[in-house]
């Protein structure tokens, strides 16, 4: 399976050019002038000699009185109020830096975790290349970006894999009201979490981890082509096997997935696993 | 240049007016553009143009490495060009060379005119790009593909940026030099043009030619560019256009 897939992928670059239907968004190119644009340069797009231009590879969405590009790739680009997943890049005295795909590192304060930690003990709750689930809180004009791990879903990630996608295929990912996540876990009965980000963690066996990451690979390889729901449908269909129907329910609270699937569920491990000498999770109501 | 060395000069231009692989002075090889080949960059191309094999991949916009480069308005444009030491017959000497700082340093530049820099301040845009099979005209070819590959990457800029160089063979000017033409020719004049202003963001030259052979040489590097954009922007578009999945539905 995973053989034949891949090797539609790679047909892909040169075989289908064929011009899209003309119901499709309309696709655009850096330095593409967009035509008839009474419309004011949004996102995405600028403006020279009377004339707007696209500065990014994306679909053209009017926004009156603006036109926009949505953007097609590129890294992500943090908005206030995303749930994503994060890696510790280092470790400041009173801060973790934390690479959440973005342009720039985001700095995590000690006071935007769920511990009380000492100064110069930062190192003690979360080490470099560990995972967490944060919330972009703020941005400022120089580019910085504030996360919290306070609420609902977030903190460190104890267990399964995180796989990444394109930032730009994550709705397809989560699909029309989260049909998408849930057709996936239901199929294979792993857990997914989704940031925004695009990192996306999986839970749960592991072969169930396994048809996971091969659906989502499908997922961000074949996401501009229309039929992807019922492609991957049918792939899962074609790998299920009788016992497989129905997530099977992974001990404890990590089992809890009715959550909508667009929201990061609760976390697999007691937040206050990470403390060395357990600064539960209790303390967080202190903040 | 031509006297160096025991190889006789090959005849470069035949009675009837055609070049050594049999095209007219005006035409170009046959180029192929393919965009996003690789998995791991954020944005990449590869681009096969004659006997050229040119990968590129671009990172970032990300956190600038060494951090002293850092500038607190925009990103900085790292370019690195490479030659493999299997690019060429006579083994390349791997690593940086004169040549190699030079032609990284010329297409950073160049792309510093298109791209968006000030979009992402404090970070940096990385260009890589591989040279793995050379036959003249590599920095256009690099550059090419640098260009799809930032667009690739969803990196904001001006325009696509194509690249050709013109030379001067046997006393005429003839578009997109291969090895021989360059080798043994009199001149080669490498530019890359933002077709949507007619803007050169990046001219050199090398020989001689008389002010009116420049002119000439300019306007049909100019009508090449116009060419290769269109290969670049069909590269782009195969990529990212919507299209039926065989077997799908809605």
């Amino acid at each position: 399976m995973s053989q034949g897939h891949r090797s539609g992928h790679r047909s892909r670059g040169r075989g289908e050019s064929s011009p899209p239907p003309a119901r499709d968004r309309v696709l655009v190119l850096p330095g593409e002038e967009i035509p008839g644009s009474a419309l004011r340069p949004g996102a995405g797009t600028y403006r020279l000699g009377g004339k707007v231009y696209a500065s990014v590879l994306g679909l053209l969405e009017p926004k009156p009185p603006f036109v926009t590009v949505i953007p097609l790739s590129g890294r992500y680009i943090p908005k206030a109020g995303d749930t994503v997943i994060g890696i510790v890049t280092d470790c400041q005295t009173t801060f973790w830096l934390l690479d959440i795909a973005a342009p720039r590192w985001a700095p995590l304060h000690v006071t935007g975790s769920p511990w009380k930690v000492e100064v110069g003990e930062t190192d003690r709750y979360l080490r470099v290349g560990q995972a967490v689930v944060v919330r972009v809180e703020s941005l400022e004009a120089t580019g910085r970006i504030g996360v919290t791990m306070l609420g609902d879903g977030l903190g460190k990630l104890e267990e399964g894999t995180i796989v990444s996608v394109s930032p730009a295929r994550i709705p397809r990912v989560v699909g029309r009201n989260g049909s998408m996540v849930r057709s996936i876990t239901a199929h294979t009965g792993s857990q997914i979490a989704v940031g925004q980000n695009g990192r996306i963690w999986i839970g749960g066996s592991p072969e169930a981890i396994q048809r996971t990451r091969e659906a989502l690979r499908m997922i961000d390889e074949q996401g501009q082509h229309r039929g992807l729901t019922a492609r991957v449908e049918s792939y899962l269909s074609s790998t299920d096997r009788p016992g497989d129907r129905g997530p099977e329910r992974v001990p404890v609270e990590s089992a809890h997935r009715d959550a909508v699937p667009h929201e990061l569920p609760p976390l697999p491990a007691e937040p206050d696993a990470g403390g060395p000498d357990g600064p539960g999770a209790d303390d967080a109501a202190e903040y | 240049m031509g006297s160096v060395g025991a190889k006789e000069v090959p005849v470069l231009l035949s009675p009837e007016g055609l070049r050594i692989d049999g095209r007219k002075l005006d035409e170009l090889r046959p180029i192929r553009i393919r965009a996003g080949p690789l998995h791991q960059a954020d944005g990449s191309a590869f681009v096969e143009w004659g006997a050229n094999k040119v990968m590129a991949a671009v990172y970032g916009p990300r956190e600038v490495h060494p951090r002293h480069l850092q500038q607190n308005n925009k990103a900085v444009i790292q370019c690195r060009y490479n030659m493999a030491a299997f690019s060429v017959d006579e083994r390349k000497r791997p690593g940086l060379d004169r040549r190699s700082q030079e032609i990284s340093k010329v297409i950073a530049e160049a792309f510093e005119s298109v791209v968006f820099a000030e979009e992402y301040p404090r970070t940096s845009i990385d260009v890589y790009i591989e040279v793995l099979q050379a036959n003249a005209g590599t920095r256009c070819a690099g550059l090419v593909a640098a260009s799809v590959a930032l667009a690739d990457a969803g990196i904001p800029m001006a325009d696509l940026l194509p690249a050709v160089a013109v030379g001067k063979i046997d006393g005429k000017i003839a578009l997109d030099l291969k090895k021989e033409e360059d080798n043994f020719g009199e001149a080669d004049l490498p530019m890359a043009l933002v077709p949507q202003s007619g803007r050169l963001v990046l001219l050199q030259m090398e020989g001689h030619m008389t002010p009116e052979e420049l002119s000439r040489s300019l306007d049909l590097g100019v009508a090449g560019c116009k060419v290769i954009y269109e290969k670049m922007k069909q590269a782009l578009r195969d990529r990212y256009a919507t299209t039926e999945l065989p077997g799908g539905s809605a």
